[in-house]
């Protein structure tokens, strides 16, 4: 199972890895997603930022961050938590036991609040189906909605993204790994064509 | 009706290698005379290639559970004797725990009887000392030793006669037909509830401990009192180091003790418990590697006079369970050789003749069988069993003639293997196979292919 | 591995994998909405050959949080008290669809037997076997100290951590206690110092290789300054009869080796008290110290749901190995840490990683 330690930095021995978005493309990608919420959401009174573990979590804390330094009044270590969905996943039988996450959310709770949840690829829809009954389980907020640096394409489910980093068509048998520095030690984003079926 | 057996090249004992004829129920000739003897012999001779093998005298266990009266869905009587046939025996002793108990003239004329129809090796009886092994009132043991049966061997195995005072009066009153108390050595206050050796295992598994003081006390008792009242005593089944103290002791003071020790505490540690299998679940328990050292030594230098099989076959459901539901005891007739040579033989402790004097001379004096634990001689009755050390054999309990399958030994190799057992000149175990009598219905469905 | 059936099944980091899980689930039990799907559609067995309603509801609860289904099979008033074997109890188990029995059992070894048997191929728990072992108490009262002794401000639980440096004295009938064998091994693999308190009778023959030291006296104990002491029930049937007892009296139990004010007042500051339940007030336990702040007793009832739900996630939430469908010897142990050697990408194959990621 994986784990929360780094991926390891086996990218350079992949032939076929290519960056699609750059440090600076990560950033201003999500700088642009900051000023679409609060244009959304007519500013940023009742926002919840919850990041899904694990790349979700720094994602959204780097998203709570530009918010507040956009929006005056916002502070984002009161915006931003994180949602752990694992124990909601439909394919926990299919692969070897999953180590919990922790679910995290501000002081003032989700309800009536207006929930962004964020994480790092979009693809079946199945883990935003998760955090959704999750986010059931937790209160009862006044909206959902939903940001995924990533959007890869190969929805399983009827869910799609409000606000996305990159759109990145792709085969299913390539990869897409989001680093982050906070998790990876370095950030940007990459599209492996899957010789080993390693799908993602 | 019984044919000629010439043995070629075969090592009696440690010896040099010889011709040995088994003919008219004897050992009819050895050395260059028993070819010629041959020369004259009828059509029905059968010539055995012996070339490697050891001749012993036949073995004689001292200490059987036949299980038959009462438990006849784990062991009979035919059955248990033809196992002993095929693990080289030619006299067994039927320990007295079977139901009803063997503690009447009746039941152990019954099971002499039985044994005697089986045919595979001569059943002696063991008496009960106490009625019902209940340890009040001592058993009629000279109707016993007057039955057919002739009783000699006198135990409450299973159970032991832990009154100071019914045991001080057995031992007294077996003097008059030479008798002798086969001792189950367990103090029972202290063993209450025990499932294995109390020690660094039983603690961490957390199973009730059977101390080894609670055999040592017994014994110490025992040698004290056979010593004051001038009586023989024979210890069942010595399991610990201090017991093998105690009887050296003893034999050194000139007390007339015997004692003996099963196959499994020559082979076998408490370490077995860890996984809960109850096959390793005995009485007295597997002990630590230090006992099992003590014993070999202890059987080495004699003060362990003879190694007896405690053969205690169980059926499936008794063992097929929880740990402290299982029943006590392992089946072990056609295994005690092998243990024997492994440990004592091939480790340089033991030569053949040693192993014929343990397993073989030394039980039939205690019990004074007669006929059996011969030199091998001429004109000696022919109860021999011929052994091939240097063959190797996986134990496959399923595959055994005894009708249970608890084998402590199962998936281990062992070395030697019974190629040939005769009693009284009639192989009853030929190329390794028992010799059914085919005109015999109660063997015609169990026959066993190698 | 696929059954918990003791404590000294888990290394460091398993225990501490079993610890972090059961921290994430007590997160979710304060919410107002307790149950999670986790487990929906398995089957969880309680199978208990001995009264224990205490462990049952425990685990029950823990199932039922998770969803799973659970059903009750005590072997008082069934057919197993009219003679039916542990075997053919296991086989019915299996053909109904047990993905998992949790047993209670008078038999040390039970559980394994069961485990290991071939009888079935649910995963075992064992919810407490003879005087062997009970590894779920173990792992709360590890939960309870961890958190009590190495949690702090933004991490209340000690989530990732061991219990190095710790002191803990474990106090009464180690002899016929599986809470004192558990709790002994798990402490050790956390790293704690362990040091048991009885009067000689009632600390087992063999106790010498065990990974902890050995006090006959509760005072001297006391004076160390222990950073948790642990009171183990004493049975009242253990006193004084006719040459079996294991103690004179209750009276002369309780002056040498009961916890009472005096000598609470006694440790430091920090130091907890805990008991696995349930108490003898006035023998091993005063009211005092049963009801003072720095008893931790109800707490670590509390804390047992949260772990057991850990235990049955860690069992029965990952892939095939214990469905029922595959014996699979060589299946991904779930309660071992496979995790460090799992951090390959390849090992997700769905969107997103979110799996660990917490301390």
């Amino acid at each position: 199972m994986t784990s929360g330690t780094p991926v390891p930095d086996d990218t350079a021995a992949a032939t076929a890895a290519t960056v699609v978005l750059g440090e600076q493309d990560v950033a201003r990608a999500l700088t642009r997603i900051a000023h679409e919420i609060l244009e959304r959401n007519k500013g940023g009174d009742d926002l919840v930022v919850l990041g899904i573990p694990t790349r979700g979590v720094p994602l959204a804390h780097r998203l709570a961050a530009r918010l507040a330094a956009v929006e005056p009044g916002l502070v984002a270590e009161d915006l931003v938590g994180s949602l752990d969905v694992t124990m909601y996943r439909d394919d926990l039988a299919q692969h070897p036991t999953r180590s919990i996450g922790a679910t995290t959310v501000p002081g003032g709770g989700i309800d009536g609040k207006v929930v962004v949840l964020v994480d790092d690829v979009l693809y079946s829809g199945r883990t935003i189906r998760a955090a959704l009954d999750a986010l059931n389980d937790l209160g009862r907020p006044r909206a959902v909605q939903l940001a995924a640096l990533v959007d890869r394409g190969h929805r399983e489910l009827p869910i799609r993204a409000d606000f996305v980093g990159k759109n990145l068509p792709t085969s299913t048998a390539e990869r897409v790994r989001v680093l982050l520095a906070e998790t990876d030690g370095r950030t940007e984003v990459v599209i492996e064509s899957g010789t080993d079926g390693g799908a993602r | 009706m019984t044919a000629q057996y010439l043995l070629k090249d075969v090592r009696i004992l440690d010896g040099e290698p010889t011709d040995v004829l088994v003919a008219g129920g004897l050992v009819a000739a050895i050395g260059p005379e028993a070819g010629d003897a041959a020369e004259n012999a009828p059509d029905d001779l059968d010539v055995i290639d012996a070339t490697g093998m050891v001749l012993l005298p036949g073995l004689v266990d001292l200490h059987t559970h036949l299980r038959e009266p009462g438990r006849e869905d784990a062991e009979t009587i035919a059955s248990g004797t033809r196992a002993a046939a095929a693990g080289g025996f030619t006299a067994v002793h039927a320990m007295a725990n079977t139901t009803p108990t063997q503690d009447t003239a009746g039941v152990v004329e019954q099971v002499w009887r039985l044994g005697a129809q089986a045919g595979w090796t001569d059943v002696h009886p063991v008496g009960a000392v106490s009625v019902g092994l209940a340890g009040e009132h001592l058993a009629e043991l000279g109707a016993m030793a007057d039955s057919a049966a002739r009783v000699r061997v006198f135990s409450d195995d299973g159970k032991c006669v832990h009154d100071p005072v019914l045991m001080r009066r057995a031992l007294e009153y077996v003097k008059a037909f030479d008798g002798v108390i086969a001792q189950h050595a367990q103090e029972p206050r202290l063993t209450e509830g025990a499932q294995m050796h109390e020690g660094v295992v039983s603690a961490e598994i957390g199973l009730a401990g059977w101390p080894a003081v609670a055999e040592e006390a017994i014994i110490a008792r025992d040698v004290l009192l056979a010593e004051h009242v001038g009586s023989r005593l024979h210890v069942c089944h010595l399991s610990t180091a201090g017991s093998v103290e105690i009887v050296r002791w003893a034999k050194s003071r000139g007390i007339d003790v015997t004692a003996e020790v099963t196959p499994h505490h020559l082979v076998l540690t408490d370490e077995e418990a860890r996984g809960y299998d109850p096959v390793f679940k005995v009485n007295p328990p597997l002990r630590t590697q230090a006992d099992v050292d003590a014993v070999r030594e202890g059987l080495a230098d004699g003060t362990i006079d003879i190694v007896a099989t405690d053969h205690a076959p169980h059926t499936r459901e008794d063992k097929d369970c929880e740990w402290a539901a299982a029943a006590f005891g392992m089946t072990g007739l056609e295994t005690a050789l092998s243990v024997v040579q492994q440990t004592m033989v091939d480790t340089g402790r033991m030569t053949w003749a040693d192993v014929a004097r343990v397993l073989s001379t030394n039980p039939a004096r205690i019990g004074r069988v007669e006929g059996h634990g011969r030199p091998i001689a001429v004109g000696e009755p022919a109860n021999l069993v011929l052994v091939d050390p240097e063959q190797r054999r996986v134990v496959e309990p399923e595959r055994q003639a005894t009708a249970s399958a608890n084998s402590p030994l199962r998936g281990r190799e062992l070395p030697g293997r019974v190629v040939a057992t005769f009693l009284r000149g009639r192989a009853t175990v030929l190329d390794g196979v028992p010799q059914d009598d085919p005109a015999d219905p109660r063997f015609a469905a169990g026959r066993v292919t190698p | 591995m696929r059954h918990l059936l003791s404590t000294t099944d888990l290394d460091r980091a398993a225990a501490i994998r079993v610890l972090d899980t059961a921290a994430q689930m007590a997160a979710t039990q304060g919410r107002q909405i307790k149950k999670l799907p986790t487990l929906r559609g398995r089957t969880v067995v309680n199978l208990f050959f001995e009264d224990s309603t205490r462990t049952r509801i425990s685990f029950e609860t823990a199932a039922k949080r998770l969803s799973a289904d659970v059903i009750n099979f005590s072997a008082k008033g069934s057919s197993v008290s009219k003679g039916e074997s542990l075997k053919d109890t296991a086989l019915t188990l299996q053909a109904m669809g047990a993905d998992a029995i949790v047993i209670r059992h008078q038999a040390s070894g039970a559980p394994h037997t069961l485990a290991h048997a071939g009888w079935t191929e649910a995963a075992v728990v064992n919810a407490g076997d003879g005087m062997h072992q009970h590894p779920t108490q173990a792992l709360l009262d590890a939960f309870t100290i961890r958190r009590h002794l190495t949690g702090g401000p933004g991490n209340p639980d000690g989530v990732g951590n061991d219990l190095a440096g710790l002191h803990v004295a474990v106090v009464g009938d180690v002899l016929h206690s599986r809470v004192a064998r558990s709790n002994v091994d798990l402490l050790h693999t956390l790293g704690a110092r362990v040091t048991l308190v009885a009067p000689p009778t009632l600390l087992p023959v063999g106790v010498g290789p065990w990974p902890a030291e050995v006090s006959y006296r509760l005072d001297d104990v006391l004076a160390q300054g222990p950073d948790a002491v642990m009171m183990l029930r004493v049975q009242r049937e253990r006193m004084s009869t006719a040459g079996g007892g294991f103690f004179p009296s209750p009276l002369e139990y309780t002056r040498l080796y009961g916890l009472d004010a005096r000598r609470l007042a006694t440790l430091p500051d920090h130091s907890i008290v805990l008991h696995p339940g349930p108490m003898n007030r006035g023998l091993e336990i005063s009211a005092d110290a049963a009801d003072s702040p720095r008893a931790v007793i109800v707490e670590q009832v509390a804390n047992g749901v949260a772990v057991r739900m850990a235990v049955l996630y860690l069992l029965l939430a990952g892939d095939g190995d214990t469905a029922g469908t595959a014996p699979a010897t060589g299946a991904v142990p779930a309660l071992t840490s496979a995790s460090s050697s799992g951090s390959t990408p390849a090992t997700t194959a769905a969107p997103t990683t979110t799996a660990g990621a917490t301390a």
